[in-house]
């Protein structure tokens, strides 16, 4: 669709506005305005729960072209507030497809907002940073009043959005709900069991550690410590979700009782908060980073990887970093020797780095069998590069604390 | 790891000639690479046979060769210069095959020097089926089912376990040249020999068809440490069956799921490591088949290539440039992205627009040719064109395409469907064509199975455009919404596209939609889609609301227009002029803009000027430009024919054309006006006339007489242009041809036989003149003069005529007004009376053999031209031979060269079976070579070496000649007899020879063969003939000299063409020598060149020379001021 009578509007917490038309729902919505580079994986990133509480800017152009699919679903159904493209599609021409964009978000409730100059939004958005934003759909709606109420929504630091998504009692994570073709074949026989705390969980991470032979409960964030010691697992994973982990407490305090009892994989906002119980400070990044093409460095194995990234808030960086940076910018060069910080639970070694600015991507925890990864290792959407993380999830299993 | 320091010295081997699948992209990514490995302090010699190239430039490379690029040449480089490293991955497929016969013939362990970008071990096992195969299904992957044969029996007996329909595919070519699809077994037959005889390793694949499927390709990158990333994803809007440099193709690829596309990218990432390409990029691609998600593997290319040139340009990631660096052992992530600057190189560029890319075809220089689009690559040229989205980038890069003619499209809805079945370079013409008459989506699926996303929005753009059309019976322009006039301009229609739909003219709506306030934005191309900051002024058109490209304030800006894409007769001669403009153009202090959309040239690197408008190089768009940058003036002279046809509009709107002036260029190129200009210098052109109607055209021809020349006016490259012999030929021409230029009137001039043709390029600041060189021509006058070898300095004429030439070409460029370079072709005929010169033709712009000049002489012409563009003058530049020429008051110019160079002209006749190979005043060709030397004969047979023709030095030569031609064969058969070679001749040639004395063997033509066969065969009713055909074929088989060419028993063909068209003794000939391979000539002038070659240069030893060596000798004895 390259346009509509429908006037859709885009306004940011800062004033600015951007004209266009509406597709999808017509109505109105609040949130953090982000951009996703991706040029694939759209379906993947809407239904991602850690969008929650964000607006997607698509900084690819025409969002919509092969459909939506049950099998690419990240979680029950879309979880960002609304969209922003230049042009939506309609079209659903691919068999593994069958339903079309456009109609599948109206359907859901999303509203989206098409005929935008995103290239000028992602701009401003870089410029000035994340910031409040309204994208409303409709013919009732003035940018003045927009602008008003844009600038009366709450923010995303200090939020506990993960309440708003996390499962209601625990599950088992069913093969037959994941994949097309039922469950993947049993590798190598062994079968781990798997905790998963679901801050806001993407099926893709459920899917790869099936595949990798794990059984896996599902639980909900506020589970304690001792109900899930419980349930017997071989290796707990912090799952990813929404916004800032500061607020996120409840789930330190848990993950403290846990270190050094069970092998532990956090992902995402799992790395966050799992940074946070172990003594690493957080803090929000200007404008995350949303994409599926970012350059990453494993220093232990001195190799690159191109990983899927959808986060706004990092973990502090040990001070080499900021050296080096203020320095010569050459990241890659920083010795993997230097990148080890102390913690109450003994030695953490950063793993990996952003090479765009040098935010954590990975730490060890290696004497209490802890491990974990900001960016996206599971994909969907995004490159595989990081798929053995969940191999070496699998071996820290094996070994034990 | 930082780059190696135990190489110092790395050789780079470039590409050759221009020819179809391998065109100046080698020169992009060469030169890309020279400047790169300069600047990491390593001495760099380069090989290459193209002067038109900017990378064999002499700033370019330490030490630079044009030579042929075979390996007894390179062999003989690499022992005087002893490099440290071959690096081969930029010159396309022509470096890699040399790189692999050095290592096989032991040249680069013989002299230590290591391949480096690639090994030997990689190469083969990308580029040998059987081991391409192997090392796919090593890492799970399949290729298409297949076998490799090396004869027809191989092959029929390999039907057994394939099914047709099969492609077929030589090995080690490129650009699938010599492949093609078979459905029958007669066409499997045919295709088959073809492929075997164009493989030079005689070894044929005969492969699975998986046409339909979805065809995509990946821009992969390794370095040493196995770090591994994609740049780019290319989707074929053609599905398979049709070869990828002649698809649509778009990028990134827009219809696969995220997990379709991992798949593709892992398999990417497998295949790069498996193959064993440690240090560089890669070109590989897949078929896909949504249906049964299938996936094979069609190819890897371990090197730059097309596709990776477009990558480039398509994101902003200077592909050739990392591999560069990449070879010399940087890893990727110690290299900069230089757009954002702050991040590292080992990224994916994420794009906020669409690519599309559309070829560009010749077929109306090849009437005989097959236009069908199949898997053996036959366009010229490309243009590329970016927009928001993939409607605006579509319609963008269909106007880029700068066609002449319009396509012809069928009456019947029918007609039209069969037509869109078939690929062929109109096809997306027929299909919108075909949504305007009301064709469903579905129907054109099922006779192209093109994507439907892609047919839906190629059927979105035709919806639109009624949408339009509803406004001109509603008051049209002025009447039309401004909402509907934006969303049209967001989707990509031109203003003139407009003004058809709404019945007015292009002006109105521009002039509507200034009013309105619809002006087009420019955004970058930043590879991080405005993720990072961006540093990089390359910018396009689109219709938003931010703009980007905001003028630089401390310059004066100057706009250089390029020349769009390549074409015969329009290719990279006119990139190196506009190269070389931009380059002076910020030497003398300007900020040099550059306008073009040809991705696989020099000057759509980012790097070259300080901003890049990747555009459409039609009137609307460059004025769009100039209102954005508000330049000093447009350069229009260095880009060909493209810029000089919008010059007059730009001229009306009052934008300052720089250098020779619009009215300048009228002078030159209207008829009439430039006639008065002849009369007023006394000098001559021939008889010519200006016809605009069949019968003017008789009575004009009857007034100059027979034969004449006919072509449509303001065409390049000799368009629809033929010599006619008489009053049929020409209602026959008229009637047929002129269609080409239907505005413009048809010229008729008096064609001058037996003539020499001479091109001359000078410079002109208004008032001096500087002549660049005169070039003598080897073909007579009547072959175009881009098909033509041609020689610095001067063969055979004298002190005098020269004389004349340069006070002539003083007087034409004083009195036209020239301001920059100007090129003028001459004739001189032979007279009782003496030779008399005439004026043929006056461009008042850069010629196509400005850069063979400038290598020829040492003189950077194009350069000393933006000088005086600039306002400088020539008498201040302190040019070669300026002193000693005002001393003699003579027209300055470089005298006394003591080598000579040969540039000659590579056609394309292999790439078209069944077209006729002879010369003619239509442009054909698609490249030039140089050859250097010491004399003429060797330039000569260098140049025909560096085109891939070995003139034998013994054997068995067959000459069929004209009578017109026989004095002259006389003269060559002699030379040939009494250099031991054996002559072979039909009936009047063989008693034309026999009279003189020579001995010859009498053979069939390949029309008596036919006569005889019948006749013996009794369908003959004259009886003397049977009788005759009787006899003959009890003593054997009838064996015509297209059998022994057939049978390889013919080492050189000398033949002069009689009359035209199919079928003829002539036709067959040259028909079966291309196919075989045999060198073959068909003008007298050349022959003449080639026989002194064949005998003067017996000995083994190879010469070489170094164009920085020859340029200081050359300066040695003039006190010349070069850059």
């Amino acid at each position: 669709m390259y346009r509509s009578d429908v006037p859709g509007y885009v306004v940011l917490e800062d004033g600015t506005a951007f004209l266009g038309f509406g597709f999808g729902a017509v109505g109105k919505a609040f949130g953090e305005m982000v951009f996703n580079t991706g040029m694939t994986g759209y379906q993947e990133m809407v239904t991602d729960p850690s969008y929650h509480g964000q607006i997607i800017t698509f900084t690819y152009p025409m969002i919509g072209n092969h459909g939506v699919g049950r099998w690419l679903m990240e979680s029950s159904g879309p979880k960002v507030g609304a969209v922003v493209v230049r042009e939506a599609k309609n079209t659903n021409y691919d068999r593994t497809c069958p339903e079309a964009w456009i109609d599948w978000l109206s359907a859901n409730g999303v509203v989206g907002v098409g005929g935008v100059d995103t290239r000028a939004l992602v701009g401003r958005v870089r410029r000035l940073g994340a910031m409040t934003a309204c994208v409303a759909a409709g013919h009732e709606f003035s940018v003045n009043k927009l602008l008003e109420e844009t600038r009366g929504f709450p923010g995303l630091s200090g939020r506990d959005l993960v309440q708003d998504l996390t499962c209601s009692a625990p599950y088992e994570a069913q093969a037959e709900e994941l994949f097309p073709d039922g469950p993947p074949p049993d590798l190598d026989g062994r079968r781990y069991h798997v905790v998963a705390f679901d801050y806001g969980i993407k099926y893709s991470i459920l899917r790869r550690l099936l595949a990798a032979g794990c059984r896996v409960t599902v639980v909900p964030a506020g589970y304690t410590a001792d109900a899930v010691l419980a349930l017997k697992p071989q290796g707990i994973l912090l799952s990813n979700g929404p916004g800032d982990p500061a607020p996120l407490t409840y789930a330190v305090h848990v993950i403290r009782n846990l270190v050094g009892v069970v092998p532990i994989f956090g992902i995402g906002l799992g790395h966050q908060l799992l940074s946070l119980a172990v003594g690493l400070g957080t803090f929000k990044l200007k404008a995350g980073h949303r994409g599926l093409n970012h350059p990453v460095k494993n220093y232990p194995r001195d190799s690159i990887e191109i990983t899927s990234q959808n986060h706004g808030f990092a973990v502090e960086p040990p001070p080499v970093v900021a050296q080096v940076l203020a320095r010569d910018g050459d990241l890659s060069a920083i010795p993997a020797e230097v990148l080890w910080m102390d913690s109450a639970y003994g030695p953490v070694r950063v793993t990996h780095l952003s090479l765009n600015d040098g935010t954590v991507e990975g730490l060890e925890l290696p004497d209490v069998a802890v491990l974990s990864v900001q960016n996206q290792p599971e994909a969907g959407p995004g490159p595989h590069d990081g798929l053995y993380m969940f191999q070496r999830f699998i071996e820290l299993m094996e070994r034990g604390v | 790891m930082p780059r190696r320091t135990d190489i110092h010295k790395i050789l780079l081997l470039g590409s050759g000639p221009i020819v179809i699948g391998q065109a100046c992209e080698f020169d992009y990514s060469g030169t890309q690479a020279c400047k790169v490995l300069m600047e990491e302090g390593y001495e760099v010699v380069l090989v290459n046979s193209n002067p038109a190239t900017i990378m064999t430039d002499p700033a370019f490379a330490h030490r630079t060769y044009i030579e042929p690029l075979v390996p007894e040449v390179v062999t003989r480089i690499i022992e005087v210069e002893r490099p440290d490293a071959l690096l081969p991955t930029l010159g396309g497929q022509t470096a890699l095959n040399l790189a692999v016969a050095l290592q096989e013939g032991g040249v680069l362990e013989r002299f230590s020097v290591e391949m480096i970008g690639v090994n030997y071990e990689a190469i083969r096992r990308a580029e040998s089926r059987d081991e391409f195969r192997d090392a796919m299904s090593s890492i799970g992957l399949r290729v298409p089912d297949s076998a490799v044969v090396n004869s027809l029996n191989e092959a029929r007996d390999a039907l057994d376990e394939l099914k047709l329909p099969l492609i077929i595919r030589p090995s080690f070519t490129l650009g699938g040249h010599g492949g093609g699809v078979a459905a029958t077994d007669a066409e499997f037959d045919e295709v088959v020999l073809a492929g075997l005889d164009a493989s030079p390793t005689h070894q044929v694949l005969l492969e699975e068809s998986v046409i339909g499927w979805k065809e995509f390709e990946l821009e992969v990158m390794r370095d040493i440490k196995d770090n591994v990333i994609i740049v780019c994803s290319i989707e074929n809007i053609d599905p398979m069956g049709v070869h990828t440099g002649d698809s649509l193709t778009v990028a990134p690829q827009q219809t696969l799921t995220d997990r379709q596309y991992q798949r593709l990218r892992n398999a990417s990432l497998a295949i790069i490591r498996a193959i064993g390409v440690d240090s560089g990029g890669s070109n590989i691609q897949f078929a896909y088949s949504p249906e049964t998600d299938g996936l094979v593997v069609i190819e890897m290319n371990p090197r730059v290539s097309r596709s990776s040139a477009l990558a480039s340009k398509a994101t902003g990631f200077p592909i050739a440039k990392i591999a560069a660096r990449l070879a010399v052992g940087y890893t990727l992530d110690e290299i900069r992205n230089d757009i954002t600057r702050t991040t590292p190189a080992c990224f994916e560029p994420a794009l906020d627009y669409v690519v599309v890319k559309t070829p560009r075809w010749a077929f109306e220089k090849f009437p005989l040719a097959d236009a069908r689009l199949t898997t053996h690559m036959k366009s010229v040229g490309e243009n590329m064109a970016i927009g928001r989205t993939f409607k605006e980038a579509f319609q963008k890069s269909m106007r880029s395409r700068e066609l002449d003619v319009k396509p012809d499209i069928p009456a019947a809805n029918g007609a039209l469907l069969a037509l869109i079945s078939i690929p062929s370079a109109e096809r997306y013409d027929f299909i919108l064509e075909a949504y305007r008459r009301g064709v469903t989506l579905q129907e054109i699926f099922e006779v192209t199975r093109i994507d439907k996303w892609f047919l839906e929005e190629l059927q979105e753009i035709v919806e639109a455009e009624n949408a339009i059309k509803a406004w001109a019976d509603r008051g049209g322009v002025f009447a039309i919404s401004r909402s509907d006039l934006w969303h049209a301009k967001r989707l990509g229609f031109s203003d003139a596209r407009l003004a058809q739909f709404l019945g007015c003219a292009e002006m109105d709506v521009r002039t509507r939609r200034k009013v309105e306030g619809i002006v087009p934005t420019y955004k970058g191309v930043d590879t991080c889609a405005a993720e990072f900051e961006a540093y990089a002024p390359y910018f396009y058109s689109t219709y938003e609301e931010e703009n980007e490209a905001v003028p630089v304030a401390d310059k004066q800006r100057v706009l250089i227009l390029g020349s769009g894409p390549n074409r015969i007769g329009q290719g990279i001669e006119f990139d190196y002029c506009c190269v070389h403009a931009v380059m002076e153009m910020q030497r003398q202090g300007y900020c040099a803009v550059m306008v073009n959309c040809n991705p696989e040239t020099v000057s759509t690197d980012y790097d070259i000027s300080d901003r890049l408008y990747f555009e459409p190089l039609t009137f609307e768009d460059v004025m769009n430009i100039v209102e954005n940058e508000q330049p000093m003036g447009v350069v229009v002279q260095f880009g060909g024919q493209t810029p000089l046809k919008i010059a007059e509009r730009l001229h009306a709107a009052g934008v300052p054309i720089l250098g020779t002036s619009q009215d300048a260029i009228d002078l030159a190129e209207d008829r009439r006006r430039f006639g008065e200009v002849l009369e007023h210098l006394g000098l001559q052109a021939p008889p010519y006339g200006t016809a605009r109607s069949e019968k003017e055209a008789l009575d004009i021809a009857e007034r100059i007489g027979f034969p004449v020349l006919v072509r449509p006016s303001y065409v390049l490259g000799g368009r629809a242009m033929e010599i006619v012999y008489d009053r049929d030929g020409l209602r026959r021409y008229i009637r047929t041809a002129v269609k080409a230029s239907p505005h413009h009137p048809v010229l008729i001039d008096r064609f001058l036989e037996r003539s020499v043709e001479i091109d001359v390029d000078a410079v002109c600041d208004g008032e001096d003149v500087y002549i660049g060189a005169i070039m003598q021509h080897v073909e007579e006058a009547g072959v175009h003069s881009g098909d033509s070898a041609c020689v610095i300095p001067t063969v055979t004429l004298g002190g005098s005529v020269q004389e004349q030439i340069e006070q002539q070409t003083a007087a034409l460029a004083r009195e036209l007004g020239v301001v920059g370079l100007m090129n003028i072709q001459f004739a001189l005929q032979q007279a009782s009376d003496g030779a008399r010169l005439y004026v043929l033709e006056v461009n008042p712009r850069g010629s196509r053999t400005v850069p063979f000049v400038s290598k020829a002489t040492g003189v950077p012409l194009a350069r000393v031209a933006t000088q005086v563009i600039a306002g400088r003058r020539l008498r201040d530049l302190n040019l070669p031979g300026w002193g000693e020429a005002v001393r003699e008051k003579r027209v300055p110019r470089l005298r006394n060269l003591d080598h000579v160079a040969v540039k000659e002209a590579v056609l394309p006749f292999p790439r078209f079976p069944g077209v006729d190979t002879t010369l003619g005043p239509e442009m054909k060709s698609t490249g030039e070579v140089m050859g250097l030397a010491s004399n003429f004969p060797l330039a000569f047979d260098k140049s025909q070496l560096a085109t891939g023709i070995r003139l034998p030095r013994a054997g068995r030569v067959f000459l069929s000649v004209t009578d017109a031609d026989k004095d002259p064969a006389v003269l060559v058969a002699r030379m040939l007899w009494m250099a031991g070679c054996e002559l072979l001749a039909t009936h009047w040639t063989h008693e034309a020879l026999a009279r003189n004395g020579i001995p010859s063997q009498l053979v069939l033509k390949f029309t008596e063969g036919e006569e005889l066969r019948l006749a013996a065969e009794g369908l003959c009713c004259d009886p003397e003939v049977q009788a005759g055909a009787r006899i003959l074929s009890r003593q054997g088989p009838i064996i015509t000299i297209v059998d022994l060419i057939e049978e390889g028993k013919v080492d050189l063909v000398i033949n002069t063409p009689r009359g035209r068209g199919a079928r003829t003794d002539g036709y067959e000939i040259r028909r079966a020598a291309v196919r075989r391979g045999i060198p073959t000539i068909t003008t007298m002038a050349a022959a003449l060149a080639a026989v002194q070659a064949m005998v003067s240069s017996t000995e083994d030893e190879v010469s070489v020379v170094c164009l920085q060596d020859l340029h200081k000798g050359l300066t040695a004895h003039t006190s010349g001021q070069r850059d």
